[in-house]
């Protein structure tokens, strides 16, 4: 049976009907090691299940995907009217872009599942309900393509998030945090829903790629000023969810409280795929105008970000501004609009969820063992945890961008696309982004030797904490596993990532920028690794072209 | 054809189960349980609403149904809004069987006769195409509410409630009536078609001007629409929960439908003279609303001022021309009831008739409690916040999606922006049901009763009803759409 057409309907309708499912399915108690009483694990075995369930059905993605695809189409689509008038479809599909989204959405579901297994014990009907909940806002909006339809994902998503945030909070500023979030986000989206009517009023579609296809042709009849307007309207909707610098306020707030498996999905990858699809794909011309600005305030959240995270102490906040350093970074890249830029931004879009979610991960972990994200309590770990300590290593490692691991394919690109692109300046933002780098194992590598050597603090001499259990072995081995693949088998990435970053540069790079057309002939002619079909599109060995011809 | 009786089925039916249920209420014994009255009185309002589907073929087969004189027009339009009416009064019938505590039973019957005796009102004012029959109408609905807004007897702030929609209502009501002298003296005629007429061909535009004011000042103290706003937090505070579910919504609804007939029938070449005023009044209300909701901490309140917003949002769509805003509006009205009645339904079921529990504080934690009714009030918020997927959703995106394609991009602007800020009281609210309450006293709170079958058939309708309007538009869209046709044909016939 051909599973093309219904697959990514089955990847929605997966967690919603296990989301469903788990609402109805009534709490049991059950009792703990020391007789408290507690939520029995049904919930989250029900939701484990349905999420590797997930997992699974988008690891069909990858497998069946068409790389010889001309550019511009999309795969496993699925179009069917919903609404007649106004003409809303419900139009999903999938290309180079999306692909590795989904499947890192799927990814991450389980391990959030894993991550919260003992660390939600009560409630657990509503936290798993809601944890679908957010997966399905989140598939959809990467696989939507009518309009109307990723709009109805995206204000979905924000629903069950800000509920975690609002239940299942840390602290007593929780509400607060939830409703800021919510408010952060809501408000731009509103007035991108007016951008979208507006839109839609000229066109009279909500479909993307026929609007993409209008807007190619320069067939949208607006006056300039009006569409750039319109396009600013996209883009603060989905800058602050990115967040971009200076949108950050909610971040610090949102991920302080939320508890892990909701911090996981946070940040990063929807605002940021959102750009790249509807930005870019409706409003080329327009970004390319407001390009040296992002660019430069994507180099201002790199240092902003890192700077801040010198500074913090409490683990969390110190993860939310390195979080806004890293997408920051990937904000910096896709706009230069070079293919190395793009591409490596596109990586880098999944390194950093992965990066983030994994060190979200280990900090809960060493939550769940100590009740503090507050470094200075903490200190001498290591001796006591040392496969613990094994894996915030490696972790921050992939984090401040070792060469073999995944981190560093992501950040090198990027920088060598900002050195070629010919914005303004642009070798002071590749100084900027790369001081980032800097910054970054700064404040990575001393918050390791804070927490894990030196004497002990006082909340590790007051309690007695234990190294990994076997489910958190299984949690942490297999994004230590994918740090170490992606970072030396990138190619096996890239070649989806490339159909679609390479032409959207090439055609919305200013015009005189020889670098990025030539780089793309020379990367897709270079015969040297030809004997392998993946290596094709491998940037690997170009990079050190890329390098020699910068320098 | 002078009397035509057809014409007037659902109010018929509706009047008469009330005068029934006048009559029989004095034959039960004095402690006696008033549930079958109640059941008798939905039966009547179902009845009405199948009349009115059953007026609906007769419209389909024949056009439109006219009576007394041409007083009384049936159409789609009108249907659609007997249909809506029924339905809201079916719903807040199933909510308040259970309503009335030992001590209060007595009184059920005339409760459930007044709420009957409200809706015929209500419909015979979406009915009629003679200002002189809406004033009737608008007279027979306000009088019911009046009492029914001072039902909790003994309470001060339902007597305050009670005598502040009097005296106000009172005083707008004598608006819309002098509204309609002058424009009898402008026109020489109280029939919406003959007014229009007289209007277009009018030599003193200054009169009809001032004739067309008063009325929309009558009509907006009746939707609450900004500055005519002031009664709605109090009268909403003071009144019993299942009423004020009724009474903003079903009121309102055919206030705007009156406001729909008589801005596109008797004023419809003055457009653009009334557009921007209109416009201004739905910025006003949205803003006011919205601000004034922010710092509620009763939720009736909040909700009452929430109230007012949607009426500012519901204006919005009057700035498109005909067709498009009566469809908009249609589905506004339609979806604002199926979400602010369940959320009433849902607080008339917590508080019951002694309004334990009033403040979000009160209701902190509700979710541990009571997770499903706490679920039901979640999804009725996020309905009226907007989220995708919801009748509010639809809601908004038609009527701003109507202004957007009318050139009012500003207004659009601006009521999205409002919609962003509303959030935050709605989320205040909704984040404090699942939250874990702050103090333990919330255990000594008395428990509430259990959820009762009636209304838990009105919860999952109203729920059902806001999902519908949410993933499948489209069934009702094409209702509204054929109403609105109807009454341009109408107009352009009878000119």
């Amino acid at each position: 049976m051909n599973f093309d057409p219904i697959i990514l309907t089955l990847i929605l309708a997966t967690p919603l009907a296990g989301a469903i499912l788990l609402a109805l399915i009534p709490e049991q108690e059950g009792f703990d090691k020391g007789g408290e009483s507690i939520d029995s694990k049904r919930h989250a075995a029900g939701a484990l299940v349905v999420t590797l369930l997930t997992l699974l059905l988008t690891l069909h993605l990858p497998a069946h995907f068409n790389y010889h695809a001309s550019p511009h189409t999309f795969q496993f689509e699925q179009n069917l009217s919903w609404i007649s008038n106004p003409a809303i479809r419900y139009h999903l599909g999938v290309d180079g872009l999306s692909m590795w989204l989904i499947v890192l959405a799927g990814f991450l579901a389980p391990m959030g599942v894993l991550a919260s297994w003992n660390a939600v014990q009560r409630r657990t009907r509503l936290f798993y309900s809601l944890f679908l909940l957010q997966q399905v806002a989140m598939l959809g909006i990467f696989m939507a393509l009518d309009l109307f339809l990723y709009y109805g994902f995206w204000e979905l998503s924000l629903v069950p998030m800000a509920l975690l945030i609002a239940t299942f909070g840390r602290t007593e500023n929780r509400r607060r945090a939830a409703i800021k979030f919510f408010l952060y986000a809501f408000i731009p989206s509103a007035i991108l829903l007016v951008a979208i009517l507006w839109l839609y009023n000229l066109t009279g579609t909500f479909d993307l790629p026929t609007l993409q296809a209008l807007a190619g042709a320069h067939h949208i009849a607006a006056s300039p000023t009006a569409l750039l307007l319109c396009s600013i309207a996209f883009l603060v909707a989905f800058a602050v969810k990115v967040p971009i610098f200076p949108l950050h306020g909610w971040l610090q707030d949102a991920v302080t409280e939320a508890p892990t498996a909701a911090v996981m999905v946070l940040a990063g990858k929807l605002g940021l795929y959102s750009i790249l699809r509807f930005s870019f794909g409706i409003f080329a011309d327009q970004s390319r105008h407001m390009a040296p600005l992002l660019i430069a305030l994507g180099a201002a959240g790199i240092a902003y970000g890192s700077l801040i995270a010198l500074i913090r102490t409490d683990l969390k906040k110190l993860a939310a501004f390195s979080t806004l350093a890293h997408v920051s970074f990937v904000v910096l890249g896709i706009f230069t609009f070079t293919v190395l830029g793009m591409d490596g931004g596109i990586f880098q879009i999944l390194n950093e969820s992965l990066i983030g979610a994994a060190f979200f991960l280990l900090l809960g972990l060493l939550y769940e063992r100590y009740g503090t994200y507050e470094m200075r309590d903490y200190g001498g770990l290591a001796s006591r945890h040392p496969w613990m300590a094994t894996m915030f290593v490696i972790t921050s490692l992939a984090a401040v961008g070792l060469p073999m691991l995944n981190g560093f394919v992501g950040e090198f690109l990027i920088l060598s696309g900002t050195m070629q692109s010919i914005v303004v300046h642009h070798v002071l933002w590749t100084t900027l982004g790369a001081t980032g780098v800097i910054f970054g194992a700064g404040y990575m590598l001393w918050m390791i030797q804070r927490v894990f050597y030196g004497s002990p603090g006082v909340r590790t001499q007051e309690v007695q904490g234990w190294d990994l259990c076997s489910r958190e072995h299984l949690e942490l081995w297999p994004f230590a596993a994918l740090f170490l693949i992606m970072g030396i088998a990138s190619p096996l990435w890239m070649r989806a990532i490339d159909t679609y970053g390479a032409p959207t540069a090439t055609e919305i790079a200013p015009s005189g920028a020889p670098p990025s057309a030539q780089i793309t002939e020379q990367i897709h002619s270079t015969p040297a690794v030809a004997d392998s079909a993946l290596a094709r599109n491998s940037h690997i060995p170009h990079l050190t072209d890329a390098r020699q011809e910068v320098r | 054809m002078s009397t035509n009786l057809l014409a007037l089925l659902p109010e018929l039916i509706l009047t008469l189960t009330a005068i029934l249920v006048m009559l029989l209420e004095p034959l039960l014994a004095v402690g006696a349980s008033r549930k079958p009255l109640g059941w008798l009185a939905i039966l009547g309002s179902l009845g009405s609403g199948v009349a009115a589907l059953f007026q609906l073929r007769v419209v389909h087969a024949l056009g439109t149904l006219t009576g007394f004189y041409g007083t009384i027009q049936v159409d789609a339009f009108s249907i659609f809004f007997h249909l809506l009416i029924a339905s809201i009064v079916v719903t807040t019938l199933l909510a308040s069987l259970d309503y009335f505590p030992p001590d209060q039973i007595s009184h059920a019957g005339e409760y459930f006769a007044l709420v009957l005796f409200g809706a015929t009102g209500m419909m015979f004012m979406t009915s009629s195409a003679e200002l002189l029959m809406v004033f009737i109408g608008l007279e027979i609905s306000s009088i019911s509410t009046y009492i029914l807004a001072g039902f909790r007897k003994g309470r001060a702030t339902a007597s305050e409630s009670a005598i502040k929609y009097f005296l106000l209502g009172s005083f707008a009501t004598a608006f819309f009536l002098y509204g309609i002298a002058l424009c009898f003296g402008a026109t020489g005629s109280t029939t919406i078609a003959g007014i229009g007429a007289g209007l277009a061909a009018t030599k003193t535009p200054l009169f009809g001007w001032l004739a067309v004011g008063m009325v929309l000042i009558g009509l907006g103290f009746k939707v609450s629409a900004a500055p005519f706003h002031v009664w709605t937090p109090d009268v909403y505070q003071g009144a019993p929960a299942p009423v004020v579910g009724l009474m903003s919504t079903a009121p309102k609804a055919a206030a705007f439908a009156v406001l729909l007939r008589f801005l596109f029938e008797a004023a419809p070449t003055d457009r653009h003279h009334w557009a921007p005023l209109i416009a201004i009044m739905a910025v006003a209300s949205m803003t006011i609303g919205n601000l004034g909701a922010l710092l509620q901490s009763d939720a009736k309140r909040l909700l009452a001022y929430s109230s007012i917003a949607h009426a500012g949002y519901l204006l919005v769509a009057f700035t498109a021309p005909e067709p498009l805003a009566v469809s908009t509006a249609c589905f506004y009205t339609a979806a604002y009831a199926a979400m602010n009645v369940g959320a009433f339904v849902v607080l008339t079921q917590l508080s019951g008739f002694d309004e334990r529990l009033r403040t979000i504080d009160d209701l902190t934690g509700l979710a541990l409690r009571r997770p499903a009714l706490a679920a039901f009030l979640a999804f009725f918020l996020l309905s009226l916040i907007g989220i995708p997927f919801t009748g509010g959703f639809f809601g908004k995106f038609y009527v701003f999606s109507a202004a957007v394609h009318s050139g009012y991009t500003w207004l659009a602007i601006v009521g999205l922006a409002n919609s962003g800020l509303a959030c935050f009281y709605y989320l205040r609210l909704l984040t404090a049901l699942y939250a874990r309450p702050t103090t333990d006293t919330i255990g000594d709170a008395p428990t509430p009763h259990c959820l009762s079958i009636p209304a838990g058939l009105a919860l999952i309708a109203t729920a059902a009803a806001t999902l519908l309007l949410g993933i499948l538009p489209n069934r009702i869209l094409s209702l509204t759409q054929r109403a609105a046709p109807s009454t341009v044909a109408q107009c352009v016939m009878q000119k």
